[in-house]
């Protein structure tokens, strides 16, 4: 079996491309990839855990915390989002066709062994911390992800 | 050589890939895979993954819907 990477970086914490990020990388894993995301500034959110994390923060860093979708099950859709209804309209939707959630598609992602990766730095800028994330997460910076790009031979930026 | 089924009707891309990934995982060469789909881009895509996972690709029908394909394991 031919052993090609992807990579991914996951900038956006928008719902829809959140999904498309993912299926991507549970497709390229499927076809025999190996398959790094990188998880940046807005993307960081898809990461979250959904249950509040009692952590000691400054004032900004709670208020970013507050302000941004806690997890996958609360992204919100980068088009006509109207407040959140759009998001859930379009969760209703997907459970009719049995399309999988971001949780799903996440899950599906560790199993085949897709490599997680949170932005440490912006991790710090928006104040989020390691215990707030997800399990079987890692953390790295931008050098990671580049070495990780030079042996790869699709990048997306989403 | 064992013959394996897999059920992957209602599932939506990129499920049935996943699971044919999954279960070709746990086959030896030569083991024949039978999977059934009802995700109509399915068609195209098992050519492109039998391809680039170096499986071959025995036989594809649709019927009515229900698209059927034979893999035998590389």
């Amino acid at each position: 079996m031919d052993m090609n990477k992807k990579t991914i970086i996951v900038f956006s914490g928008d719902l829809d491309k959140a999904m498309a990020s993912l299926i991507i990388a549970n497709g390229a894993a499927a076809m025999g990839n190996e398959v790094t995301m990188f998880f940046t500034f807005w993307g960081l959110n898809v990461l979250r855990k959904p249950d509040k994390v009692k952590i000691k923060k400054s004032f900004l860093e709670a208020l970013f915390g507050w302000m941004m979708p806690r997890g996958a099950g609360r992204l919100g859709l980068s088009k006509m989002n109207f407040g959140g209804m759009g998001a859930s309209m379009m969760r209703t939707i997907m459970k009719q066709k049995n399309v999988s959630d971001v949780q799903e598609l996440i899950e599906t992602a560790q199993s085949l062994g897709v490599k997680l990766i949170a932005c440490s730095m912006s991790m710090d800028v928006m104040g989020i911390r390691a215990e707030e994330l997800i399990d079987g997460v890692e953390f790295a910076g931008v050098a990671t992800y580049l070495g990780e790009a030079d042996e790869a031979n699709v990048n997306l930026f989403i | 050589m064992a013959e394996k089924f897999i059920n992957a009707r209602g599932m939506q891309c990129p499920g049935p890939i996943v699971q044919l990934f999954k279960e070709a995982q746990n086959c030896a060469p030569g083991d024949i895979l039978c999977i059934e789909v009802t995700d109509h881009g399915f068609k195209k895509d098992i050519a492109a993954w039998c391809k680039k996972t170096k499986n071959e690709l025995l036989s594809l029908e649709d019927d009515g819907g229900v698209i059927r394909a034979r893999i035998k394991k590389g």
